[in-house]
């Protein structure tokens, strides 16, 4: 890694750290953007890396709120009973009930998430391009459906959580933390990943997947795995969220698919696909683009946001990091030797 | 006997009422070099695509090292160490010639945990070393996309070797390649086989290549198998030479 390179990484460590204090009015803003980054960036890890465009991940993040959730409470109480009592009192816990209620079941969502992947991605990896990514929204519609007739985690009405036990200010920075500290995990373990022979036998798959399949790679058991640690860690944010939210509910917040769930797959697109950076900058500006529009364009903020996408998906296909590629790419260490790249056309 | 690598018996073949493969056996030997030959349209392909899993036959049975594998899909026979290379070259055309290389490495042989590694310096030299050996080693940091069709073809039989199969099956591979290259490849396809002891069987429209390259020879037409032999055999058999002068 070279010396520029350490200055950069430093540098936005540092804002990571200072910004919930510097700026005390965005904490849940900012906690926001580390779950935009999350979620751009595992979901490029099939939809970029992979050639895998789920429109399902949201499942993920749904599936982890309510595993959290059901974990936590059923550390202490029975849920059945907590959720039909909706309001009505027992919702009581200690701090050391919620905080490790809190570990544990974000852990379990994540955990939960990666199972459900490796299921899911075994009857779904067999459809292609435009086929999987509706198939996996339909996943998502449906266990949205599903959730909200199960009256065990509380159907429609959705589930409260108990609130963070301290001062409220301290609870907002608690879990912008605990976002950065995922939004940073994800992303070295996705800078790691895409070093390793795995990584690039996944652009394999991506390219050409029947060449791989001829040069023996494990072409299925490669993709599940790779669903299953994005589903991972959407698991893991989708479990932080819950506890953030407090209050959440299936079709509007869990199972959000015309939400986050097509938000994570803009940011991944405007930022640039099956690029490290790429979801993370695309994340970045795609936050900046939502919060601006609905404090200032107020009544129009859905055209603006479709116009950002129609753009993005017309005339900006490759996005930032594509862009920077096509034109800079001695940027990226992409040596052209011109004399043999003339001698060869 | 001999050591039989690939056992095609009776196979059988058809699309819609295109009869592509009618009845055919044959067997490649371990070690040796093996060719195939016949007019356009012969059955040729259809024959090679059935023996990797590429579309199940209509009947007969394919072994590959004694086992059954006309009932597995392609990666499951690619597992087994017997590879293709595609007549429309196949390789990953944004990435250059070490990265394609490098993807190439032999999966089958590796557990998850191995292929969560980054790739070792014998990896790099390996790949350098075959893209030395197929004459590419200038372009390695090409675009492989940009590269020659000549030259793709080159870097995909580098790709076959860099997976280390144990019997190769090369879809003609001198076709679009500059002739002056020729000679070059077919040492080079003979070296493999020596050297990295690797079975081939190889697709050839290419005469003079198919008689100096096999050792054994057989002939397709119409979907039938018409002839098998030596080099001179086949080259004075009269049904070969009618197949191909349309006397057939």
């Amino acid at each position: 890694m070279g010396n520029n390179k350490i200055i950069l990484y430093a540098a936005i460590l540092a804002i990571t750290v200072i910004a919930p204090f510097v700026f005390p009015a965005f904490g849940t803003q900012l906690a926001t953007l580390w779950l935009m980054i999350i979620v751009a960036l595992t979901w490029d890890m099939t939809g970029g890396q992979m050639g895998y465009n789920s429109l399902g991940n949201i499942f993920f993040y749904g599936t982890g709120m309510y595993v959290a959730a059901a974990v936590t409470i059923g550390m202490v109480y029975d849920v059945g009973e907590y959720t039909s009592a909706h309001g009505g009192g027992i919702t009581s816990f200690t701090d050391q009930q919620y905080f490790t209620g809190m570990f544990v079941g974000i852990l379990a969502a994540g955990v939960f998430c990666s199972v459900c992947a490796v299921v899911i991605g075994y009857l779904t990896f067999g459809l292609r391009g435009p086929y999987f990514a509706i198939g996996t929204l339909g996943v998502a519609i449906a266990a949205g459906e599903l959730v909200s007739n199960w009256d065990w985690i509380g159907g429609g009405q959705g589930i409260a959580l108990p609130v963070y036990p301290g001062d409220l200010d301290e609870g907002k920075v608690f879990f912008y933390f605990l976002f950065a500290l995922t939004g940073v995990a994800v992303f070295l373990f996705c800078r790691w990943l895409y070093q390793t022979r795995f990584g690039a036998a996944i652009n394999a798959i991506r390219d050409d997947e029947e060449k791989a399949d001829a040069m023996g790679i494990h072409t299925l058991r490669y993709k599940l795995v790779t669903w299953s640690m994005a589903a991972f860690f959407v698991g893991i944010a989708g479990g932080i969220s819950a506890f953030q939210l407090i209050h959440f509910e299936p079709l509007e917040t869990a199972y959000q698919t015309i939400n986050l769930g097509i938000f994570m797959v803009v940011c991944v697109l405007l930022g640039g696909k099956g690029t490290l950076w790429g979801p993370v900058i695309g994340a970045s500006l795609f936050h900046v683009f939502k919060e601006v529009t609905w404090n200032y364009f107020l009544g129009w903020q859905w055209v603006a946001l479709g116009a950002l996408i129609v753009v993005t998906v017309v005339y900006f296909k490759d996005g930032v990091m594509g862009y920077l590629l096509h034109t800079k790419p001695e940027w990226f260490g992409v040596k052209i030797d011109q004399k043999a790249s003339e001698e060869t056309s | 006997m001999s050591d039989v690598i690939i056992d095609v018996q009776g196979v059988s073949k058809s699309f819609g009422g295109v009869k592509a493969n009618t009845n055919v056996s044959m067997q490649v030997e371990r070690g040796g070099i093996t060719g195939l030959i016949g007019p356009n349209g012969s059955g040729k392909t259809t024959l090679f695509n059935s023996i990797v899993g590429y579309h199940p036959i209509d009947g007969g049975s394919i072994k590959f090292e004694g086992q059954e594998i006309s009932k597995l899909p392609v990666q499951k026979i690619a597992r087994l160490g017997l590879l293709r290379t595609f007549q429309q070259t196949r390789i990953y055309g944004a990435m250059n010639g070490v990265e394609n290389m490098l993807i190439s490495l032999p999966h089958r042989k590796m557990s998850l945990l191995d292929a969560l590694k980054k790739n070792t310096r014998e990896d790099y030299e390996r790949a350098d070393q075959l893209l030395e050996f197929v004459g590419l080693y200038e372009k390695r940091f090409l675009k492989s996309g940009d590269l020659s069709f000549g030259q793709q073809k080159l870097l995909e039989f580098a790709m076959a070797l860099m997976n280390e199969p144990t019997c190769l099956l090369l879809d003609e591979p001198t076709a679009g390649i500059n002739p002056t290259l020729i000679n070059g490849l077919i040492d080079r396809l003979k070296r493999a086989n020596e050297e990295f002891g690797i079975t081939l069987f190889v697709i050839e429209h290419n005469m003079r290549v198919i008689m100096n390259l096999a050792e054994s020879i057989y002939c397709l037409a119409h979907g039938e198998m018409l002839a098998q032999g030596t080099p001179d055999e086949i080259q004075n058999d009269q049904k070969v030479i009618d197949a191909y002068l349309g006397a057939h």
